[in-house]
């Protein structure tokens, strides 16, 4: 210490300046990481995310035969009947029954689902030729989302021959443009090239050709794959009839609604976020009409009105440690009391509702209290001075100038009650559920959890429902804050 | 705020005890869940009656709880990726759970893969455990610390590559398979283990069901799509996981044959591939008739549009039942039979 006031040591103050910048350099790098991380986060969901907010649909001529849609009840209609009828009417040379049935796996098993609704509305329509969209299955809508390979089509340049022996088909010509694996489309047919020889090149039928015609420029294209047909879940039959439904510009693209109006289902097309959303709602109001009220009124008393002795010292304590207990404890907690105990449903956001509040009622206790105690004596004080009951001091004084920093711990609290699976688990919430809740003790689940189970399925298209899911999570989270951010800027006062 | 909280409270108290129950309620297994669901959602679809309730639960929870009693706070079904065990179905019968009728609804297959750029590769069982068992026997008959890190120091045929297998954790239904499929069979084909076997039963239990904590084994969690993210990053691992989700990722990862047999969906049903198990729906018969549409929903779900094969079941990765088994799913679930214990372990 000395060195620093007796000699003005130059050397030493450099190096207290040099260790300043380090800090500082420290601390900004600490940050940069920690954006970097989030970016990065954020980023990689949103791209994963992305292609599940839209949906192909295949737009078709739909005869809406009266004998299938009865008049007086037309929602029992078989639409499905109409819709593949329909769909198979746009490939008349495909008749074997495998065949078909290759084919109308190309349609979502929900596929008459808007076409069912729109009629109801419309039942004028019924007799008639409408057109509808109809909403492709998740293989087919994974293709043309370029998910499954990379399809490039490359018009023909050159002159082929196309002759026929057996089942096989020998091109000669300008081979140049050919390799194997891909498909020529031509003459009214598809055909994959098997191997490519000295002058001539083998292939074998998709979908046959109608005429064995030479080949022009013009006249005909390749489909080339960054993915073989072994390696990808669309067959090269299905993608040629995507293709060709493309190339007529019967394949449309919109925003998926349904991702937000329906329920949860396991044809990845079809699930939805709704059920999940009203499940947390109803949670959450059950969490909040209990928490909110029961946790201020716990952290007034213990702030300005409870002795200070050993019991209130223990209270303290415990709450504290209650902030810090694994939330699946609260899940098993709510199944031993509120399930087996008190006899209420499984699975109900009731019971949910119940565990989430005691999960966040310690953080609503200790972010009031901490409030109170940042609001000045003095103010209390005065109204005391002035003849104020200690009560009336308290609600008409402290309390008011609380809120803000109340209200942010409560949603501190709700932000982390909406992220919460693991206590859920234990009460049946982790569960499939189709039909949207629509009371407090209907099964129901809600959306962390049903990010959980979607990540858990096999099919490829439900990785990028999950990431979805996160998305929609992380906006409601999002707003939340910026709620709490904006009710502390307008409720805050400064001394 | 004083009347909200009088409201919440005032339902919170009467709400229950549960009303009758007009919703079909199961339990059990995350690997028949995705099975399940499908049927579920179908015949809620179809029948015009509530959609059932599936619960993930893992196939302990689930029976745990199926087993927990009789009665409309209980659920009515359980999934189960393996069968139901003798001190389960006591536990059952102790509780008031006296008639359970068993429904073997398909297969699922185990199976090891790695990355499509990973050099390709053949296994045996006994290479597998060679591989990833805590301790093998050494030339005396020792046992010993695993010291293989090369697949090539176990045989030279395979590569020299590091041996990195992801696979799930203990707590996983498919690690309990694993073991059983692959790690006792290997291990019942190394001679001293044999000996072992005969010897002292439970020592040799100990041996197969101890996999390596050296690194070679990686606990890659729960979840299989995970696992198979983490394959198709590193080309050098090898990943252990359902068979559903090598069909689903076949673009990207690629099956290795265990001995001689490779795991494809023919293979799996026909049993040639050994490493797949039975998967098993249990009914409460007690509930039928109480809960509405149990009969209507099993029937559904043994229905050949379903479980038949070309069914719905078959395109989400289930490995349908052979024609016999089939017919007997079928009966047991018209005829409602009750399991005995008898057979049970």
């Amino acid at each position: 210490m000395t060195d620093t006031f007796d000699k003005g040591n130059a050397a030493f103050i450099a190096k207290r300046y040099s260790s300043e910048r380090r800090f500082r350099a420290y601390g900004a790098a600490a940050l940069a990481i920690s954006v970097l991380f989030l970016v990065y986060l954020i980023a990689d969901i949103g791209i994963r995310a992305w292609p599940s907010f839209f949906e192909h649909r295949a737009v078709l001529e739909v005869n809406l035969d009266a004998s299938k849609i009865p008049a007086g009840n037309v929602q029992t209609g078989d639409f499905e009947g109409v819709v593949r009828t329909a769909f198979r009417g746009g490939f008349p040379g495909i008749t074997a029954r495998s065949d078909l049935k290759s084919l109308t796996s190309l349609l979502s098993a929900g596929a008459a689902d808007d076409l069912r609704q729109q009629t109801v509305a419309n039942p004028a329509s019924i007799g008639t030729t409408v057109k509808a969209g109809v909403l492709l299955a998740d293989d087919a809508d994974l293709y043309l989302k370029g998910m499954l390979t990379d399809t490039v089509k490359t018009p023909g340049k050159t002159n082929l021959q196309l002759a026929q022996s057996g089942d096989e088909f020998i091109l000669t010509g300008d081979l140049s443009q050919l390799a194997a694996g891909q498909i020529v489309r031509a003459n009214g047919g598809a055909l994959r090239i098997a191997s490519i020889e000295a002058g001539l090149a083998r292939a074998e039928a998709v979908m046959p050709p109608v005429t064995l015609n030479t080949l022009a420029p013009g006249t005909w294209d390749i489909l080339s794959f960054s993915h073989a047909e072994a390696d990808r879940r669309i067959d090269d039959r299905q993608v040629v009839w995507l293709e060709s439904l493309r190339d007529k510009g019967a394949i449309e693209k919109h925003f998926a609604w349904r991702f937000f109006t329906n329920g949860d289902s396991r044809e990845p097309e079809l699930a939805g976020l709704r059920g999940a959303i009203a499940g947390s709602l109803l949670t959450l109001i059950v969490t909040l009409s209990l928490s909110v009220p029961l946790g201020i009124a716990a952290a007034v008393y213990l702030e300005e009105f409870a002795p200070k002795n050993k019991w209130t010292e223990i209270i303290e304590v415990n709450i504290n440690n209650l902030a810090a207990v694994p939330s699946i404890i609260f899940g098993l907690l709510g199944l031993a009391v509120f399930i087996n105990f008190m006899g209420l449903p499984r699975s109900a956001p009731l019971v949910g509702g119940l565990v989430l509040a005691l999960l966040v009622l310690p953080t609503i206790i200790i972010a009031s209290r901490a409030a109170m105690k940042a609001v000045p004596p003095s103010i209390k004080e005065a109204a005391l001075g002035v003849g104020a009951s200690h009560q009336q001091a308290v609600f008409h004084h402290v309390l008011p100038l609380a809120v803000p920093g109340i209200l942010t711990g409560t949603i501190l609290g709700v932000a982390r009650a909406l992220g919460e699976t693991a206590p859920l688990l234990m009460i049946g919430m982790v569960a499939f559920i189709v039909d949207v809740p629509k009371g407090f003790t209907e099964a129901a689940t809600v959306l962390p959890v049903q990010i959980f189970l979607w990540s858990d399925l096999p099919e490829v298209a439900f990785q990028s429902r999950t990431a979805a899911a996160i998305i929609v999570l992380l906006g409601i989270l999002f707003c939340l804050n910026a709620v709490a951010i904006y009710m502390r800027k307008r409720f805050e006062r400064r001394w | 705020m004083k009347k909200v909280l009088l409201a919440v409270s005032a339902l919170a108290l009467f709400a229950g005890p549960a009303l009758a129950r007009d919703q079909i309620r199961i339990v059990g297994s995350s690997t028949v869940y995705p099975f399940t669901t499908t049927v579920a959602e179908n015949f809620g679809k179809t029948s015009g009656m509530k959609t059932p309730v599936v619960e993930s639960t893992g196939t302990g929870g689930g029976l745990k709880l199926f087993c927990s009693g009789a009665g409309e706070d209980t659920p009515d079904m359980t999934n189960a990726s393996r069968r139901i065990k003798k001190s389960e179905f006591e536990d059952c019968a102790k509780n008031g759970v006296s008639e359970i009728v068993e429904i073997k609804v398909g297969f699922d297959g185990l199976s090891i893969a790695a990355s499509k750029e990973a050099a390709p590769m053949k296994l045996t069982k006994e290479q597998i455990f060679l591989a990833l068992a805590k301790q093998i026997p050494d030339k005396d008959g020792k046992l010993i610390d695993n010291p293989n890190k090369l697949w090539s120091d176990i045989d030279a045929s395979l590569p020299k590559q590091k041996i990195e297998v992801l696979g799930p954790p203990p707590t996983s239904g498919t690690r309990d398979s694993f073991a059983e499929l692959a790690m006792e069979p290997g291990a019942a084909k190394i001679k001293p283990l044999a000996d072992l076997k005969k010897a002292d039963v439970k020592a040799y239990d100990a041996v197969w069901k101890s996999m390596r904590e050296d690194g070679a084994f990686v606990e890659a969690g729960e979840n299989d799509n995970l696992i198979v993210q983490k394959l198709q990053a590193n080309p050098a691992a090898v990943g252990i996981f359902g068979f559903s989700f090598l069909e689903e990722n076949s673009s990207t990862i690629k099956d290795v044959e265990i001995d001689g047999v490779a795991a494809t969906y023919e293979t799996i049903a026909s049993g040639d591939y050994k490493m797949s198990r039975p998967l098993y729906v249990y009914v409460k018969k007690q509930h039928v008739g109480v809960v509405p549409g149990i009969a209507e929903f099993v029937a559904e779900y043994v229905s050949e549009k379903a479980l038949g094969e070309d069914g719905y079941l078959g395109a989400k990765g289930l490995i349908t039942l052979p024609g016999a088994d089939a017919e007997k799913s079928r009966a047991d679930a018209t005829a409602m039979a009750v399991l005995t214990i008898d057979g049970l372990k």
